[in-house]
């Protein structure tokens, strides 16, 4: 299989225009003869459904939330980027394309990264004239923060909430679209099939989630913005519904899978406290603008403050380690998030660890607050140090926060092309669904772009050029490969409600977190990832015998669902593992161990791993076959990261 | 701790439904409920019963999607979504009684799931400001003072968990439909639907079967997100406003 990206000709600047004019365009009057499935509701699928919607397209969205409006994207904190330059700080198109590759550690599409760059300006100015509240200056004028570290301020904000507000947004226009007629929705549905006709996607099967009706719909394209699989790991920042099913699904249909095993770990969140944990979660990165991270410099001292008879107040500052200013004294607690988060794994792993459970390090507010006065550190961060408060019940004006990171974001996800359609013609990737934009590493504020960027503003011109190639004919639901499909789908349900085994669903979920965590995490090396790979493929072979799903399928089952998500973590699970032994070199969020330099920093082995790693299914345990697509830079030059 | 909860069980929407007692005898003050939940939902697959069925998705405070009636009050004792409620809000050997959202407009689905979608149906009315995708002008083109920004956000934050519809003894939906309304009312932005989009959602409130506010305030007092009750004075006189004058003028 050749792997085409399609990046248009031409200077880097100019490849979007010209595409956006070479592109098929399909006739206003036509428009209304194609049907469109979107798949997920967050950022990216409710802006693409309602910009499909407003071109006039016949959109079916689906989501498993019982609204559009609570999809993840919600939780987004810290911000959105985009290259206006407002504060007149030398920013630009292509500093933040040259950022965000940089950030990406060259792992990522020259030609998608300026691409988002360049519509991110336009995001700002649909989302303000939607009547997103972004925090403002006195004077009217929009305010910006520089965020995860980056040199100039970009970053547009509505509080800690500004996920929650770009969502609703989007929800907003997508009711719109709704009260048109030009979308229906259907909440409360998961998407567990994809139908292929003549080589082409042409629909999918649901499950409602309600009455367990497996249902077949059909349209000219299915796009997909399922998000990420950082639920694998069972522990992680993401929503306990969000799942990889669809994708994988449509990976089993042929779709590659690029880049798994490249997972962002943010270093800033609240530890895990016991084990009836169910999730993690994360605190703003901007935290780190005025945190100090340290732990004690003696292990005896971590040990008394675990064991609760030292409190880290009392600490005098020559017994404790700013380890990251020590580290990096240039970039100091600002460095990116793969690199705090590896040195708070080392730190603790050497036993200087906080917290009963020695996984913890301390953000510590006491010098901003000398400094800048409570109310200053209040008015930054005073939801986030209440939310602290709420979940730990430790007071984070008074005693440093214990941070410790966990796993956030997938970069990895369905190969697309430049108009991001993945291999299969019809089936489109969104948001963190795909993989083109950030490489090996997101940086922070990108990700809400991505999902904006895409749904707005490419995909609404992209579709239009395959769509306008395509007849108008509409594939009945009655057609041999929905049929199939849907009885595919019935059998996986009935396998699952027959086994009645003895361990739950979340037993197996927890064992295959804790293998990933454990050995495809912050940091790794072939023999761990190797035993992993037995590890999950034991696992899996359990859960197919020995799993206990209850009730029926005709009913709102939740252990069914869950069922359903787990099965297919446990075979995306392993694709992580054999994606991450394959690649032995480090790189942004991946981490291997023996591809280190002599200061123990990531390095890249540019020769050998310029490539963009796509997986493609070859049947049930049958191990995948690797495609390569190679990465070209012309605009940036390939460094080393440095931030010492 | 050891807890005894009392939880609503009703099997579907036909279902009379009833209580059901269960016992936990280890629970950690620094679980959430849900995970209290999650650890009662174990114990009860191991018994091979069907597990208690809640809404849940974030667990952050969020997305609003969980949604339990606990003590009385929705989302519990503390003024915060059900998730980012802790153990520790609890005494050892307290009796907890949870049940679903009540209200007529919000159908039980399954024991603690209730149908919420009247909430979407309301927004789909008029909830927005009536821009398609592209053409439309620089962000900074339309200052706006940071004073009315920060309200319209105080208002934006609502997060549509339906607290307090459930908090009303009228199951009144008036604090979250004036939670919108307000937003886009204060805004530039949303000055030229201003007053269509203000009867319409009021229309569609009615409609969805929702009770009328007699200004008790029980919904602001529960809010997780401490929606104030300005909105709804506001949304009064949005709504009058309206009423009293032609789109004409």
């Amino acid at each position: 299989m050749k792997l085409d990206s399609k990046i248009p000709e031409g200077p880097i600047a100019e490849k979007w225009s010209k595409h956006k004019f070479n592109v098929k365009l399909v006739n206003p009057a036509n428009k209304r003869k194609y049907d469109i499935i979107v798949v997920g509701t967050g950022l990216a699928g409710a802006s693409a459904a309602a910009s499909f919607g407003e071109l006039g397209y016949n959109v079916k969205a689906f989501c498993f939330q019982d609204s559009p409006r609570r999809a993840h994207s919600i939780a987004a904190q810290g911000g959105i980027n985009a290259a206006k330059n407002y504060q007149n700080d030398g920013d630009s198109i292509f500093r933040l394309f040259y950022d965000t590759v940089k950030g990406g550690d060259y792992r990522s599409r020259e030609g998608n990264v300026y691409r988002l760059a360049e519509v991110s300006v336009d995001i700002i100015d649909q989302c303000v004239a939607q009547g997103v509240p972004f925090a403002r200056e006195y004077g009217g004028l929009l305010a910006n923060r520089s965020f995860g570290g980056a040199q100039v301020s970009r970053t547009f904000y509505a509080r800690g909430q500004t996920g929650q507000q770009l969502l609703l947004g989007a929800y907003s226009a997508l009711s719109r679209q709704v009260s048109n007629g030009k979308v229906k929705m259907y909440t409360r549905s998961e998407m567990l099939d994809l139908v292929m006709v003549d080589g082409k996607a042409r629909g999918i099967v649901t499950r409602n989630l309600i009455t367990g009706e497996i249902e077949s719909h059909s349209a000219h394209a299915v796009v997909l913005a399922t998000g990420g699989y950082g639920n694998v790991f069972y522990l992680s920042t993401n929503a306990m519904g969000s799942n990889a099913t669809a994708a994988w699904r449509a990976h089993k249909k042929g779709a590659l899978f690029a880049n798994p095993c490249y997972t962002q770990i943010h270093p800033t969140c609240i530890p895990v406290s016991g084990d009836h944990q169910s999730k993690l979660t994360l605190m703003s990165e901007s935290l780190r603008n005025d945190g100090r991270v340290w732990v004690p410099k003696d292990k005896a001292d971590s040990e008394k403050i675990r064991k609760g008879q030292l409190k880290p107040t009392d600490l005098p500052e020559d017994k404790r380690d700013y380890y990251l200013e020590r580290r990096y004294p240039s970039f100091g607690n600002l460095v990116p998030r793969d690199v705090a988060s590896r040195n708070a794994k080392y730190v603790c792993d050497e036993g200087r660890g906080v917290s009963t459970t020695g996984l913890a390090v301390y953000l510590d507010f006491a010098d901003a607050i000398k400094r800048d006065g409570r109310a200053a550190i209040e008015g930054k961060y005073g939801n986030l140090f209440d939310m602290y408060q709420q979940i730990t019940g430790d007071n984070p004006y008074e005693t440093p926060m214990k941070i410790y990171p966990a796993v956030h974001y997938t970069m990895g996800g369905l190969w697309v092309d430049y108009n991001l359609m993945t291999n299969v013609d019809g089936l489109y990737a969104i948001g963190e669904a795909n993989f083109s934009d950030h490489g090996a590493n997101r940086l922070g504020a990108s990700a809400l772009m991505q999902g904006l960027a895409d749904g707005y503003f490419v995909i609404p011109y992209t579709i239009g050029d395959y769509l306008a190639k395509m007849p108008y004919d509409k594939v009945s639901t009655d057609h041999e490969a929905f049929k199939e499909a849907e009885s595919r789908v019935k059998e996986i349900n009935d396998k699952l409600l027959r086994i009645k085994g003895n361990r739950t669903v979340d037993e197996f979920h927890k064992a295959l977190g804790h293998i990933m965590w454990e050995y495809c995490g912050m940091s790794r090396n072939e023999e761990g990832l190797k035993k992993a790979k037995t590890e999950i493929q034991k696992l899996r072979k359990e859960f197919w015998e020995d799993v206990n799903v209850l009730g029926t399928n005709e009913e709102l089952n939740q252990s069914l669902e869950k069922a359903n998500r787990v099965a297919d973590f446990l075979e995306l699970g392993e694709l992580m593992v054999e994606d991450a032994l394959n690649r032995s070199e480090s790189c942004g969020g991946h981490f291997r161990e023996e591809s280190q330099t002599e200061e123990g920093e990531a390095k890249r082995k540019d020769d050998e791993f310029s490539y963009v790693a796509a997986w493609e299914y070859k049947g049930p345990e049958a191990p995948e076959e690797l495609h390569k697509e190679d990465l070209v830079f012309e605009n940036v030059k390939l460094t080393q990261r440095s931030y010492k | 701790m050891k807890i005894t909860l009392k939880v609503w069980r009703q099997k579907n929407a036909q279902d009379k439904g009833g209580f059901k007692t269960y016992q936990l005898d280890d629970v950690s003050p620094d679980m959430s409920f849900l995970e209290m939940f999650d650890v009662l939902n174990e114990q009860i697959l191991k018994k091979g019963e069907d597990p208690v069925h809640f809404d849940h998705d974030c667990r952050e405070g969020i997305c609003g999607t969980c949604s339990m009636y606990i003590n009385g009050k929705p989302h519990g004792p503390k003024q915060t979504t059900t998730c980012q409620l802790h153990m520790r809000s609890f005494s050892d050997g307290d009796t907890i009684v949870v049940e679903p959202w009540r209200a007529q407009a919000f159908p039980v689905v399954k024991d603690l799931v209730v149908n919420r979608s009247s909430f979407d149906r309301v927004i789909q009315a008029g909830g927005y400001v009536s821009v398609n995708t592209g053409g439309v002008p620089d962000a900074n083109e339309i200052p706006i003072p940071k004073k009315i920004a920060d309200e319209a956000f105080d208002s934006a934050t609502c997060i549509g968990c339906g607290a307090c519809v459930a908090a009303c003894k009228n199951a009144s939906a008036m604090l979250f439909v004036s939670a919108k309304v307000s937003q886009l009312a204060m805004l530039p932005q949303g000055q030229v639907e201003r007053k269509t989009r203000v009867e319409k959602m009021v229309a569609q409130m009615d409609e969805e079967g929702f009770g009328a506010c007699s200004n008790t305030g029980a919904c602001s007092a529960e809010c997780p997100k401490e929606i104030s009750l300005e909105n709804i004075a506001r949304l009064n006189r949005e709504y009058l406003k309206a009423k009293s004058s032609s789109d004409n003028v």
